[in-house]
């Protein structure tokens, strides 16, 4: 299969984007990357020292291989994608409004209502409440992929609590430190003000109660999280408190964080913590990290939860495919970025297509993350494809299947040298009472494996720094 | 600040400052056990080494005699005492972790990397006692060495103050309870039941708290149990002493009280503490009773934990 390469076109010559790197890259010293490659490891091991002690011997294995070669988009290119993101931003907060409000997509036909009530992310809790300034997602990660010039396709929306942005601010960190040269040379657009952007995000979207200067918290699950690390990274440089449930309490609707000054009122929380903890008295009763009475305060409008409780239902597999028409619907405007053409197993006329054709597909769980359960039919062994085949004859409804995308490549220091990898990347959007703010970059994944198009870092995949620059 | 990161500040002080306050105490019984007993030492100092350390009941539980071994065992390194040396280390950096980005690197490097070396540290030797004067040099160095790295890189802030508050409000306890387990060879009228003898054993009181210089520095004088009682109570400049925790008490506390613009029980009851003590003659101790005087102080010390978490720390 060939594959969009961003480096290097199929004659031979460089992409202009690439252009200063193929120039560096190929006048530098032979050891040098090398040489880098060991210092880059050097300076991760001293974050990974920060990793390894919050999780302790688990955390050793969560430090991502990183990859010294930067990807690279043009402004241009860039600009294009930012405004298919921001369309589809709108898009998933219209839907969410409509979902737990009037309902009116489901009236109309579009989208099954069995989708959204016997989904699990379903939060019966918020039909018919609102939520302050309309915004369900403040925060999201949408995945894309692309296959061509000019072509990018979502995989995935992150409605609910999207991480790997301190992946994104650590890569610039060290690349800096790395290849001051090239940043020299380039003028690479920054990230570093990801976090006053996210700030200025959160404290937008207040409830009209709070004071004009409003209390905004980060709450965390606690230090044993996977995610631990960069709650309190984000948390820092933001410059608000890092909470817990238990540093929470809610009196007549408000929620309070217990100060050495005494209780102060809470007007945002950025929570990364999932749904069901949230609230014992209205989730699980046994989450021990939550805030008794929480969703109390937020039915009252007296505090905002970053993302809104229940967006779950909006980033489902099997809700993706009806993207485009959702976004039709609400916004009345043809999908800037595509999405991949999605058989819905659940369909009969589907279904036996999917199980005609399994070998060249890719087929997903609906409510699978993090590239488990997953089968890539031109990847996959004999074996796997019939025990494939029986799973989607037991539970059709529990699958999607798409077309085994070709992922484009970008140059990648492995161990034979520099060579093409496949790469997805996560650019991280924020959207506020007073606008939607994207920061130039975002989290590019890469397959270290030779073929592999599994970019996850639970199945062997690394990171890049993504650059954004003019040309 | 959040209540929780405070009360993690201070814990973590308090932890590392027992661990150093236990090295002191098995220094001196080690010193002590060492003497014929026709010098002082007797076969029961290590026993008084568990009555120092507070944990007598608990210690019971688990041995039936109080032996070197056993002793060495359970307070240096028994996952069954909750404040073992042991124990102190890891509470000290799980309450650093948690609070990871209010310390400076300096500090959490301290904290880690004694945790880290005791960790799977071999005992066999340090029980034997051959190897245990060089272990609680250790553990002295990491205590100083957490101190100094607090003291010369943290900004002078309600963080600083707050993890000041427990090593001060630690020492006072731990020097109090060495006064409350050894006052009886401070008293006069034992003294000459026990002659000469008691010199030892005021010698090993010294020492618990490194005063041994000091003292012949202040008072010019041989060794008298109203001046080492005096030392330990009365003088301000002797840094392990109950006035100088007070007087660092009362100033964390009157900091905070600035700052927050607001002052509360926890302050009052420093206040009067530090009064007593800035006022009290020795004699006066001695005559109304030395034992009474310090039962009250631990009283006081401990009212004082209560009343800083109930206003801050929770």
């Amino acid at each position: 299969m060939a594959a969009f390469d961003e480096m290097t076109n199929a004659d031979g010559s460089i992409r202009p984007a690439y252009a200063p790197l193929a120039e560096w890259l190929r006048t530098a010293p032979p050891d040098l990357l090398t040489y880098r490659r060991q210092e880059a490891e050097l300076l991760f091991r001293r974050i990974g020292v920060t990793f390894a002690v919050y999780g302790e011997k688990e955390a050793q294995e969560r430090i991502i291989p990183f990859d010294i070669i930067p990807r690279i988009m043009t402004t241009k290119e860039w600009r294009g994608l930012t405004q298919g993101l921001e369309q589809r931003v709108k898009a998933l907060n219209a839907f969410l409004k409509d979902i737990y409000g009037r309902q009116e997509i489901l009236k109309a036909g579009i989208v099954p209502p069995d989708l959204i009530y016997l989904n699990p992310a379903f939060r019966p809790e918020m039909a018919g409440k609102s939520v302050p300034h309309d915004l369900y997602v403040q925060i999201a990660g949408i995945d894309v992929v692309r296959v061509d010039a000019d072509t990018f396709y979502v995989l995935e929306d992150n409605a609910r609590t999207p991480s790997g942005v301190s992946y994104m601010m650590e890569n610039r960190e060290v690349m800096i430190r790395l290849f001051p040269e090239l940043f020299g040379q380039n003028r690479v657009a920054p990230v570093e003000n990801y976090t006053d952007e996210l700030l200025a995000t959160l404290t937008s979207i207040a409830p009209n109660s709070a004071s004009s200067d409003p209390t905004v918290v980060l709450m965390t699950p606690g230090q044993f999280n996977s995610a631990y690390y960069e709650h309190s990274f984000l948390a820092d440089k933001l410059g608000i408190e890092l909470v817990e449930g238990s540093d929470l309490f809610v009196k007549d609707e408000v929620v309070y964080m217990r100060t050495t000054k005494g209780p102060q009122r809470v007007d945002v929380i950025y929570r990364r913590i999932d749904d069901e903890f949230l609230d014992p008295l209205v989730f699980r009763p046994d989450s021990t990290i939550g805030v008794p009475g929480l969703m109390s305060a937020y039915h009252a409008g007296n505090v905002t939860l970053a993302n809104a409780v229940g967006t779950g239902v909006a980033d489902d597999k099997a809700i993706y495919s009806y993207m485009p028409d959702i976004l039709r619907f609400y916004l009345g405007e043809e999908p800037i970025l595509k999405n991949v053409p999605t058989w819905r197993c659940r369909e009969p006329e589907a279904l036996s297509y999917v199980l005609d054709h399994l070998p060249e597909l890719v087929v997903k769980e609906v409510h699978g993350s993090g590239g488990y359960g997953m089968l890539v039919g031109p990847h996959a062994s004999k074996q796997e494809l019939e025990t494939f085949r029986k799973k989607l004859q037991q539970d059709p409804e529990g699958f999607i299947a798409q077309p085994t995308l070709a992922l484009s490549t970008c140059p990648t220091f492995v161990e034979s040298g520099i060579a093409p990898r496949h790469v997805d990347l996560r650019p991280f959007v924020l959207c506020g009472a007073d606008g939607v703010r994207i920061i130039p970059g975002g989290l590019t994944r890469v397959a270290l494996k030779d073929g592999s198009l599994v970019v996850n870092s639970s199945q062997g995949g690394g990171t890049k720094d993504t650059w954004v620059m003019d040309v | 600040m959040l209540s929780r990161t405070a009360d993690n500040l201070y814990w973590m002080s308090r932890y590392v400052e027992r661990a150093e306050s236990l090295a002191r105490i098995l220094e001196a019984t080690q010193r002590l056990s060492a003497l014929p007993v026709d010098y002082g030492g007797s076969t029961n100092e290590w026993e008084s080494a568990v009555a120092t350390a507070g944990c007598t009941a608990s210690f019971y539980t688990v041995h039936e005699e109080a032996t070197q071994e056993t002793v060495i065992d359970y307070l240096v390194f028994s996952d069954q005492n909750p404040s073992s040396i042991r124990n102190c280390f890891r509470l000290a950096r799980s309450n650093g972790r948690a609070v990871r980005t209010a310390l400076t690197g300096e500090m959490w490097d301290a904290l880690n990397g004694a945790w880290l070396e005791l960790k799977d540290l071999d005992s066999r030797g340090i029980l034997k006692g051959e190897e245990l004067g060089r272990f609680l040099g250790w553990v002295k160095s990491m205590s100083l060495r957490v101190d100094g790295s607090a003291y010369r890189t943290m900004l002078r802030n309600d963080i600083y103050w707050f993890s000041r508050l427990g090593v001060f409000l630690e020492r006072a306890d731990n020097t109090a309870r060495i006064l409350d387990v050894k006052y009886h060879v401070l008293l006069p009228e034992i003294e000459r039941v026990g002659g000469g003898l008691d010199y030892y054993q005021w010698s090993a009181v010294l020492r618990a708290v490194s005063a041994m210089t000091s003292y012949h520095w202040v008072y010019r004088d041989s060794l008298k149990p109203w001046l080492v009682a005096d030392l330990l109570i009365l003088n301000a400049q002797m840094p392990r002493s109950l006035a100088a925790c007070y007087g660092n008490v009362g100033l964390y506390l009157d900091n905070l009280a600035r700052a927050y613009g607001m002052q509360g029980p926890s302050q009052k009851l420093a206040r009067s503490m530090r009064a007593k003590l800035g006022n009290a003659k020795i004699d006066d101790i001695f005559q109304s009773g030395l034992h009474e005087f310090i039962v009250d102080f631990i009283g006081t010390n401990n009212r004082l934990g209560a009343a800083i978490s109930e206003q801050y720390l929770t």
